[in-house]
């Protein structure tokens, strides 16, 4: 924050001579219209609420490092924080990193525009935020807590099993974090659209710009259907409806269809914004223009669309018939193919490149190697027969955190040293990067792969103990969990060092590579106000 | 990808000022959240305060609601000023909010998506526990073609009233634009009025059986839409009235006259599904493909 406000004065003369001052005080961050502030305090929330859901899920490997009951005092409580770590990573920290951070710093400079197309209403998406988190927060511990799983299933959602204050608490936390979601959402498709600089044809706009207008689509039409989902749940739970209860004509699978028509283009709505960053990293540190550009774009158009019907690959062993299993098995296996699209476009970026194995180029090697890993156990996922016996396994927990928490967490550091030049004017310290990569690395394969053993032993996932067959590999995951969360309070330990004490950086790309964006055109820090006067763009000879 | 050349003219955006309303909207979302928990929960913060907050009712949830109310009413106005300030909403401002409003529009339908799958869900395999039919065994439905009937006339001439309207304003028209807009409001209210009508004299409570809780829940969300879409239009009357539209410029006026044509088209979707289809047992004869 100092050293944004610290670079605004050094960059005052360059030639932005009105409208270039950068407000003073608390009423900068309140009322703020500023894209780059607004994704600042997305980025530093999200930080913070990664604080609280990493030490959830040590305490979690902490209670399973050895066969039974450790420190908690039963399952409910094992239940909330699962609840907890789960909602808070989604919610929380992963979609305000990747969408409100990234998004809102670099969607208007990558069109060349002077800030989104709604100013106050980007203002209140992010203000939306923390109320929505103090809800959460509420939820996790008034009345015994909310124990329910991300998923929020009836009837253990529903008053009869949680008749307390938590559940209700759970729910208006996601109305809000979703109508602070579709405010935003709206926000980019408009500006994206609607502001790229002239002669930025949609066909030659940045793969970030793609993969953030799809996010948005994403956001805007699955959202709304959890808030109705949310919204009857709260009615039954308060108002005495029967939506999900069947002594009056209602189905729980009602629910859970709702949930996964939202859940699973969820599941894209974080994977790809790590999609956009991972090419331009790629392609900068590979020296080469991105491998299949429009194949990349219409890969994750097809992801997007795909997405939407595929939603019961959650749900096999609820009892839908079969047609529906074998449809929903075929429809989710076909998404291997745009995404296998991705996986060999990067590797192809990077054949015959002259590669530099900066920071952000390891993030995104290590994000293609785990996001691969990952996408092969969910295609073994997809298929019902397979999902019967792995349901509910550590093999389904491993599966999701390859794709998440290695995956679109990957996405989210590989972007943060990427811009950290861009964003603050310092320059990350690159062994202390090499270093919090490679820790990471360790501690999260560690943590993640037994997993697979494990679930494919068959032990199940949201209960704190198991039998004593299972447990040296559970060890094992527990060490892992200590080294990743002992790397991320690291790299916390670096920013805010660096954030006063890193080398300052004067060039424009200080990469001194081919990233050829329109954020690398304006000073680094970028200054408060960019590009109050539109850019031309012209095509490459690439396009 | 792309390659710059040097800038280029003053970019064409409203770049607003920093502003209070967005904050002062969260804060009202928090505490109308916070009073909708109390009111459901009275001993939210403990049994010391379940008294204190039984005792004030449903106006608690309300004085949230008008803080939410207060906000859109001074963020709104702020707009229309900045709309009438000349230079501040250029062409490519209003085509940027012409895509605004039309994917908050597509959200909203993807909002009623998620009843009219639960109607659906619930009318094709209707459980045992309500007699595998549907309707379900012990509700007496509406008569299609009395009230509702009414109402659907009701909201397809408010549509050919806003788009009277609508060509008023186009052709210089300003005693058409006001008329048309004024029979259009009427119009909504009446709308409003017979459905309110309507739940009174309902033959089911809200906590029946899954019928009577989508009916209301479909119908009502779709209610509360029809009033403020009432709302947005008795907005564009009094901007109409002080002559803010011209023949050239009135996206105010348009968007409110897309939503209400997507709640027109959602009642349509109501009354074929749920009122027409989903017909049981009625007062007056009548038969659904449904009416087991």
């Amino acid at each position: 924050m100092s050293a944004s406000h610290a670079a605004h004065d050094s960059h005052a003369h360059d030639g932005h001579d009105h409208h270039d001052h950068t407000p003073s005080g608390i009423g900068r961050w309140l009322y703020s219209t500023n894209h780059k502030d607004i994704g600042t305090m997305y980025l530093v929330f999200s930080m913070l609420a990664a604080i609280l859901g990493g030490a959830f899920s040590v305490y979690m490997r902490m209670e399973l490092a050895h066969p039974g009951m450790q420190y908690m005092s039963d399952g409910h409580e094992w239940n909330m924080i699962v609840t907890a770590h789960g909602l808070i990573m989604v919610f929380f920290v992963v979609m305000p990193a990747l969408i409100g951070g990234f998004g809102n710093w670099f969607i208007p400079m990558m069109c060349g525009a002077p800030d989104m197309a709604f100013p106050r209403m980007n203002n209140i998406s992010f203000w939306l935020m923390p109320p929505a988190f103090l809800l959460l927060l509420g939820s996790a511990v008034i009345g015994g807590g909310a124990g329910v799983g991300w998923t929020i299933y009836p009837p253990l959602s529903a008053a009869q099993y949680h008749p307390g204050p938590a559940m209700d608490m759970a729910i208006l936390s996601l109305h809000l974090a979703g109508a602070s979601s579709i405010l935003g959402a709206i926000n980019f498709i408009t500006t994206i659209f609607n502001m790229r600089a002239p002669g930025m044809t949609m066909h030659r706009m940045p793969l970030f710009l793609w993969a953030m207008l799809l996010t948005a689509f994403l956001l805007v039409l699955s959202l709304p259907v959890l808030a109705g989902a949310i919204t009857m749940l709260l009615t039954d739970r308060n108002f005495g409806t029967h939506f999900f209860d069947p002594a009056g004509g209602g189905d729980p699978v009602l629910f859970l269809h709702l949930f996964w028509f939202f859940g699973h283009p969820e599941v894209y709505i974080m994977i790809l914004p790590a999609f956009g960053i991972i090419s331009h990293v790629v392609s900068t540190f590979s020296k080469k223009p991105i491998f299949g550009y429009l194949g990349m774009a219409y890969a994750m158009t097809a992801i997007g669309v795909v997405g939407f019907v595929v939603w019961a690959h959650h749900m096999y062993t609820t009892g839908i018939n079969l047609n529906s299993r074998i449809y929903f098995t075929a429809a989710t296996m076909v998404i291997a193919v745009p995404t296998g699209v991705k996986i060999f476009s990067w590797i192809a970026t990077m054949w015959g490149g002259s590669i530099e194995f900066r920071v952000p180029m390891l993030w995104a090697v290590g994000f293609i190697f785990l996001f691969t890993v990952g996408g092969v156990t969910g295609v073994v996922l997809a298929n019902a027969g397979m999902d019967i016996a792995l349901h509910n396994t550590y093999y389904v927990v491993a599966h999701f955190h390859y794709v998440l928490s290695l995956g679109a967490v990957f996405g989210i550091f590989c972007g943060f040293y990427y811009w950290w030049p861009k964003m603050t004017g310092r320059e990350y310290p690159e062994l202390a990067g090499k270093i919090h990569f490679w820790v990471t690395f360790i501690g999260v394969n560690m943590t993640f792969f037994p997993q697979h053993f494990l679930g494919l032993a068959g032990m199940p996932r949201r209960i704190p103990d198991y039998p004593d067959a299972f447990a040296g590999w559970n060890l094992v995951s527990s060490y892992g969990a200590y080294i990743a969360f002992a790397a991320s309070m690291g790299f916390l330990v670096m920013t805010v060092w660096v954030l006063f004490n890193g080398k300052k950086v004067t060039q424009a790309n200080p990469w001194g590579l081919p990233a050829d964006t329109l954020e690398w055109t304006v000073p680094s820090p970028a200054p408060h106000h960019t590009f109050e006067e539109t850019p031309q763009i012209k095509a490459a000879a690439s396009h | 990808m792309a390659q710059t050349s040097a800038h280029g003219a003053k970019a064409p955006y409203h770049l607003v000022e920093p502003s209070p309303w967005p904050i002062i909207g969260s804060i009202s979302a928090f505490v109308l959240a916070v009073a909708a928990l109390t009111f459901m929960h009275p001993d939210l913060f403990g049994k010391g305060s379940e008294a204190f907050f039984k005792s004030l009712g449903i106006w608690k949830v309300l004085i949230g609601l008008a803080l939410v109310l207060f906000t859109m009413f001074g963020w709104w106005r702020q707009v229309i000023k900045e709309a009438m300030t000349p230079g501040l909403h250029s062409a490519v401002v209003r085509l940027g909010l012409r895509y605004a409003m039309v994917l908050f529009i597509a959200s909203e339908v993807m909002f009623f998506v998620a009843f009219f799958w639960s109607y659906f869900h619930f009318a094709l395999y209707p459980e045992h526990t309500v007699g595998q039919v549907w309707p379900p065994k012990d509700i007496v439905t509406f008569n299609p073609w009395d009230i509702p009937f009414l109402n659907t006339l009701i909201l397809l001439t408010s549509g050919a009233t806003v788009t009277w309207a609508h060509h008023s304003l186009i052709e210089g028209n300003r005693k058409g634009l006001v008329w048309g807009l004024v029979l259009t409001v009427l119009l909504g209210i009446t709308f409003t009025a017979c459905q309110a009508y309507e739940y009174v004299h309902a033959a089911f409570t809200f906590g029946e059986n899954v019928y009577s809780g989508v009916f209301f829940m479909a119908t009502g969300f779709h209610g509360f839409h029809v009033i403020v879409g009432t709302i947005f239009l008795i907005v564009c009357l009094v901007r109409a009235a002080k002559g803010h539209f011209t023949p050239e410029r009135h996206f105010g006026f348009e968007a409110a006259a897309w939503y209400w044509h997507f709640v027109d088209v959602v009642w349509l979707f109501l009354f074929t599904a749920i009122y027409v289809a989903g017909q049981g047992p009625v007062s007056l004869p009548g038969h659904g493909p449904w009416a087991g």
